[in-house]
């Protein structure tokens, strides 16, 4: 179903917070079910995080794949619509017939008229930090999200545009699409139920101050690697490092890089492990003379994930140490020391690389970010445990990894339609 | 809708298109070739542009030619019901990726106009197959997953049959204790609520339990399915729409670890005879009856092992966490727990932090070096620990952590060896039928052997009784993104026979597995597909007159979507089916078809193409691409205004398990130089959507590759590529390469021009 901005009373059986691929397949298999679904997604795409992503473990498939395949059941369901750039600003009423009332932000692109041609961007003349690459390239200040944006459609970032100081994209744009007058719209949705899946967002590593984050260029986090080393990420695929473009041919893992710790997150990302595992495949992969270590405490790869384990630990430039990292220390050339004790052997070891990736946790958005739903249940970290009407699904639940997240999502549907009035 | 066809053209020229093509040669095409009329528009996306063609559609045009941007954009705007749309792809596939104004460019635009126009014309719209059908869920597993799945499918108003072995209700939870902690603060234990389970389960009237029961026989098809229920003697015959399959597990036969001490001490026993020892308020030590006052934990017990269990059982670390606190509570006992990682991911590290806190437990990781008796217990030796050197340990008792083994393992194992049997005897003569009786015996003694009754769904399909196994007996999904993706449809996995799981991750997998099983039952209803082309009305037709009785599509049908007669001739069943085109794929004959999308349909789009006689024109190539991944692909790579050879032509195809061989000998005899198929990956970590479809397009490729080279054609010319959809940075040089290699080496199709 096309995007639209809709008018009139709307109403659905389920509303769906977040488009990520929690809320996605919850929205998409309970319309599929036959009931009418709203998903308001705060970004100007849906996808989420994963489209950020190279691969997933343990095949190593390409997140894309899955997200198309939900897109195009998007496209040929009338029974699911979705709003981008919304955020839901108050819920009313209660399980059963909640009204919600919901604010959708200017694009300042009309999505009824944009083709995505790209001309307005190519005349832009301001730049800005480029948020799907973790602010490691820019974008222009108009732009389009990435190369599977769903919607296709470009979008300004307010936040840099000149606005009527420059509307070069405005005389540019053959179809009228940009509007700089654009105005918040604010629409309300009544809905027998909500889930919510708004989903997480790394921990911020420049808390960890003793792993060097943010002081040393060539440590960087597991969201960052991801984006290194896909094609569409800043430097088109090839993993580099920051401080000079070069090749890292020894690299270091920092498991549970906050978390697991009471001073940061108590507890375990749950997908880190094999997430840094999967990321030391695609080092050997680029650079197959580097070596990779990963500093762990345990290696978390339950069921058949094992298997993924089995076959990192045989290859022989992935070594596997023991140990909780203490500290980062500054090397020459932009080189840094790991500094960690081996738990098996006891001693205390000093390892010199080219580059440091920190395993950072998922933290819930709901953490510090605030759904005006009085009902809400939610733990000390902010995850959102079910009461009657409303049911939460991917990490907005518990951290996991994406099969248990398209899992407990599908539940979510299920809970969400046993709502319905038929 | 085979009457008159109404077609109009509408080529829109944004985006581009107006400025690269010579749109009026364009429109010369259609209609000195077709008798097509057209109309263009600089922007058909807008309003004046759609109200155009709905105003033609009042008038009476009922087949929509669009020329413009990706079918994958746009697809609102373009949505006009009861009428056929076809998209051309003049944006992304000629005028993002190719140059402006180039005398290839226009020839590439003109030929996809012809294919375009061609598509329509054949295409018909589809009448979907409809029948009265049932929409009871049968849930075949009593335990807390098989509970759960009734409950939620009966509270979204479902009636459900649930058939459970054990004349009661409950499965392995109601011989626990407690259960591992699964809602904040995940301090503590919790009680099981299994019972009321059970209870909510027998006073709802949209449930029917049935218990020392098994399931005899299932036939049919999703909608239609006829299970025949065994119980104490006598038999029912019942009519269900879907099915869940939630039969669990049994725990891993200790007594192969002899080396760990089962079996040679009657101290050594496993978690769940633990489990169930102190459910019955008794923590004692089984040779002297005495208290049990130190016990000692050994995780992964035959797992993570290659001599046993490879994997991982998931949740035996917190089943162990859990005990260690039995034996602190009920004895004021010292638990130790032997480690090779403490697996509490996400919140249960809480858990695992709240048992550390506990001094009466100590953890270790460790190497078990021996498990043996001593006057006073049994003594455990440790090596490889966190303490920098090996211990050993006095205990009363020893609690082995053995894994989950799915019920399906033994029967695919029998199943799977009787497959590899038929395969030896297919090498030789009579191959064929001796093999046939061979399956057919083993479905016979799996599911008819005197009294006992060894499988758990017994289908009836040809394709077999059973879930297919995906590794170690789990009939699991092999996709990432769709857990619940199963390989017969309308028939879902859920709780531990499908992944090693503990009691909350099963009533959720419970819960999951029932949406699946009332969507299921509400697409068919419509006659409409399940995953993962949903919705879709379309279904093959099979002109049986014309059957040779080969069995490829039988045989080749990745859901088993087709049943055989005596003679071999194919029995559809439509609700089983996924509409890949596996089978149109297959045949021979080219009997199966789609109303939508066929052999004919094809085959004339690639006759329709204009193939220079004069090779400075330049040779011509096919790309045969999956709709799914490949092209996806294709259009990325445009978007990122990359180039690829003008010379190929992209046909999308649903699946290239659905590519006809003859659409190669279509191709070469109008002088095509080359073809090219582009899909998903195929192998272990398959991707293909319809399981076998990139796989089965690569075999038959081969064999036609053997029949080229008997025409002195070069096998080259027809090739599978397996293209991943995140890089579609290597589609210029995958096309490059393919045609170059052609171009250099071979030169054009000698059968050019006759």
């Amino acid at each position: 179903m096309r995007e639209s901005i809709p008018s009139g009373q709307l109403s659905g059986n389920v509303l769906v917070i977040g488009g990520g691929i929690a809320g996605l397949s919850a929205a998409l298999e309970a319309s599929e079910a036959g009931y009418d679904v709203f998903v308001i997604e705060k970004r100007p795409y849906l996808g989420g995080r994963v489209a950020q992503l190279y691969r997933y473990f343990p095949k190593l498939c390409p997140p894309y794949c899955g997200l198309e395949i939900l897109f195009r059941r998007i496209r040929t369901n009338p029974k699911i619509k979705f709003l981008t750039m919304s955020e839901v600003v108050e819920v009313n009423g209660t399980a059963g017939d909640f009204d919600v009332t919901v604010k959708i932000k200017p694009r300042y692109v009309d999505i009824a008229k944009c083709t995505a041609c790209g001309e307005c961007a190519e005349i832009c003349p301001v730049e800005r930090e480029n948020d799907f690459n973790y602010g490691m390239d820019k974008t222009k200040a108009i732009y389009l999200p990435h190369d599977l944006a769903f919607p296709m459609k470009y979008v300004i970032d307010e936040s840099v545009c000149k606005k009527e100081e420059c509307a070069k994209c405005v005389s540019v744009c053959k179809y009228g699409a940009i509007d700089l007058n654009m105005e918040e719209k604010t629409i309300n949705i009544k809905a027998d139920s909500i889930i919510i899946a708004t989903g997480w967002k790394p921990y911020d590593a420049t808390k960890l101050e003793n792993l060097g984050y943010g002081k040393y260029p060539n440590v960087i986090t597991n969201v960052m690697m991801e984006r290194l080393a896909s094609i569409n990420g800043p430097t088109k695929g090839k993993i580099v490092r920051p401080s000079d473009g070069k090749e890292p041919n020894i690299v270091a893992f920092v498991q549970c890089a906050g978390s697991r710790d009471e001073n940061h997150l108590p507890y375990c990302s749950a997908i880190c492990c094999l997430a840094s595992m999967k990321q030391a495949t695609y080092l050997r992969e680029q650079y197959p003379d580097s070596k990779v270590y990963i500093f762990y405490i345990d290696i978390r790869a339950p069921g058949r994930y094992e298997d993924f384990y089995t076959k990192v630990k045989e290859d022989e430039n992935i070594v596997f140490v023991k140990g909780k990292v203490a500290k980062i220390e500054e090397g020459e050339n932009g080189n840094l020391i790991v500094i960690a004790e081996n738990t098996l052997t006891g001693e205390k070891t000093r390892t010199e690389v080219e580059m440091v990736v920190l395993a950072t946790g998922m933290k819930p958005e709901l953490s510090d970010v605030k759904i005006p739903l009085k009902e809400i249940k939610l733990d000390d970290y902010g995850f959102a445990f079910d009461v009657p009407g409303i049911y939460s699904a991917g990490v907005a639940r518990a951290p996991s990894d994406v099969a248990s997240v398209v899992e407990n999502a599908t539940s979510a549907a299920l809970k969400g339609i046993q709502y319905a009035k038929r | 809708m085979s009457d008159e066809k109404n077609i109009m053209l509408y080529i829109c020229t944004g985006c581009d298109i107006g400025d690269s093509l010579d749109i009026d040669k364009l429109k010369e095409v259609a209609d000195e070739d077709f008798g097509v009329e057209s109309k263009t528009h600089g922007f058909l996306c807008g309003e004046e542009g759609v109200e155009l063609i709905k105003k033609d559609i009042e008038a009476g045009v009922n087949t929509v030619v669009i020329a413009a941007c990706s079918p994958r954009v746009n697809y609102d705007t373009f949505n006009f019901p009861d009428v056929i749309v076809e998209r051309v792809n003049l944006r992304e596939h000629v005028v993002w990726s190719h140059k402006p104004k180039d005398p290839k460019t226009q020839m590439l635009a003109e030929d996809y106009i012809r294919m375009g126009i061609v598509k329509a014309q054949k295409m018909e719209f589809p009448e979907p197959y409809k029948e009265e059908i049932s929409k009871t869920v049968l849930v075949i597993g009593g335990g807390v997953t098989g509970l759960t799945s009734a409950l939620e499918a009966s509270k979204a108003g479902y009636d459900v049959v649930l058939v459970e072995k054990e004349p009661e209700l409950g499965g392995w939870v109601k011989k626990f204790k407690k259960l591992t902690p699964a809602d904040p603060p995940f301090r503590e234990p919790k009680e099981p609520d299994v019972n009321e389970k059970i209870r909510q389960v027998m006073e709802n009237d949209k449930i029917k339990v049935y218990t020392s029961a098994q399931i005899k026989s299932i036939s049919g098809q999703p909608g239609l399915f006829d299970a025949v229920i065994s119980y104490n003697g006598s038999e029912e015959q019942v009519r269900v729409g879907s099915i869940i399959v939630a039969v669990g597990w049994e725990p891993y036969d200790a007594t192969k670890l002899e080396n760990l001490g089962y079996g040679k001490y009657p101290d050594v026993i496993t978690n769940v005879q633990f489990e169930e020892m102190v459910s019955e308020g008794k923590l004692i030590v089984p040779s002297t009856g005495k208290p049990a006052k130190k016990v000692a934990f050994i995780q992964c017990a035959g797992q993570r092992d290659p001599e046993h269990l490879p994997y991982c059982s998931s949740i035996c670390c917190m089943v162990s966490l859990k005990q260690a606190l039995y034996v602190r509570e009920m004895n004021d006992g010292q638990a130790f727990i032997f480690y090779k990682d403490m697996r509490t991911p996400g919140q249960y590290e809480d858990f695992y932090k709240r048992v550390q806190e506990d001094p009466g437990v100590f953890l270790t990781k460790g190497e078990i070096k021996g498990v043996s008796k001593t006057d006073g217990g049994m003594l455990v030796e440790v090596t490889d620990t966190l303490l920098g050197e090996d211990i050993e340990v006095e205990v009363d008792l020893v609690v082995l952590a053995v894994g989950m083994v799915p019920r399906l393992k033994k029967i695919a194992d029998k199943l799977a060896e009787a497959e590899e049997e038929k395969e030896e005897a297919e090498e030789g003569t009579e191959a064929k039928e001796e093999a046939t009786t061979e399956e057919e015996s083993v479905v016979e003694e799996v599911s008819k052997d005197e009294d006992e009754i060894e499988g758990i769904l017994n289908l009836t399909y040809r394709k077999g009784p059973e879930l297919p196994d995906l590794k170690y007996g789990f009939p699991d999904s092999n996709f990432i993104c769709f857990p619940y993706e199963t390989q017969r449809t309308a028939i879902y996995a859920a709780g531990p026979i499908r992944q090693p799981m503990g009691v909350a991750e099963s009533e959720e997998d419970a819960t999951g597995a029932a949406l699946k099983a009332v969507q299921a039952l509400e697409l068919i209803s419509k006659g409409a597909a399940t995953f993962p082309r949903v919705g879709d009305l379309s279904y093959p037709e099979f002109f049986l007159q014309r059957c040779t009785q080969c069995k490829r599509c039988t045989e080749e049908c990745p859901f088993g979507a087709l049943d055989e007669d005596e003679k071999g001739t194919p029995k559809p069943n439509p609700n089983r089916c996924r509409r890949c085109g596996v089978c149109m794929g297959a045949c021979p004959e080219r009997i199966i078809s789609f109303k939508n999308y066929n052999v004919d349909m094809i085959g004339s789009m690639v006759k329709s193409i204009h193939v220079p006689e004069d090779e400075e024109e330049g040779l011509r190539f096919l790309a045969f691409v999956c709709e799914n991944d490949a092209y996806p692909a294709f259009d990325m790579a445009a978007l990122n205004r990359m180039e690829w050879h003008p010379d190929v032509r992209i046909i999308p195809v649903r699946c290239l398990g659905s590519f006809n061989v003859v659409w190669v000998a279509d191709a070469l005899s109008r002088g095509i130089d080359g073809v090219i198929l582009i899909g998903c990956k195929y192998g272990d970590d398959y991707q293909c959507h319809f399981i076998r479809g990139s796989e089965l397009a690569n075999r038959r490729m081969e064999n036609v590759q053997e029949t080229l080279e008997r025409l002195a054609l070069e096998a080259e010319r027809v090739q599978v590529v397996q293209l991943p959809i995140a890089e579609y940075d290597k589609i210029p040089q995958i096309i490059q390469e393919f045609i170059e290699r052609i171009e250099d080496e071979f030169g054009p199709n000698p059968y050019k021009g006759f």
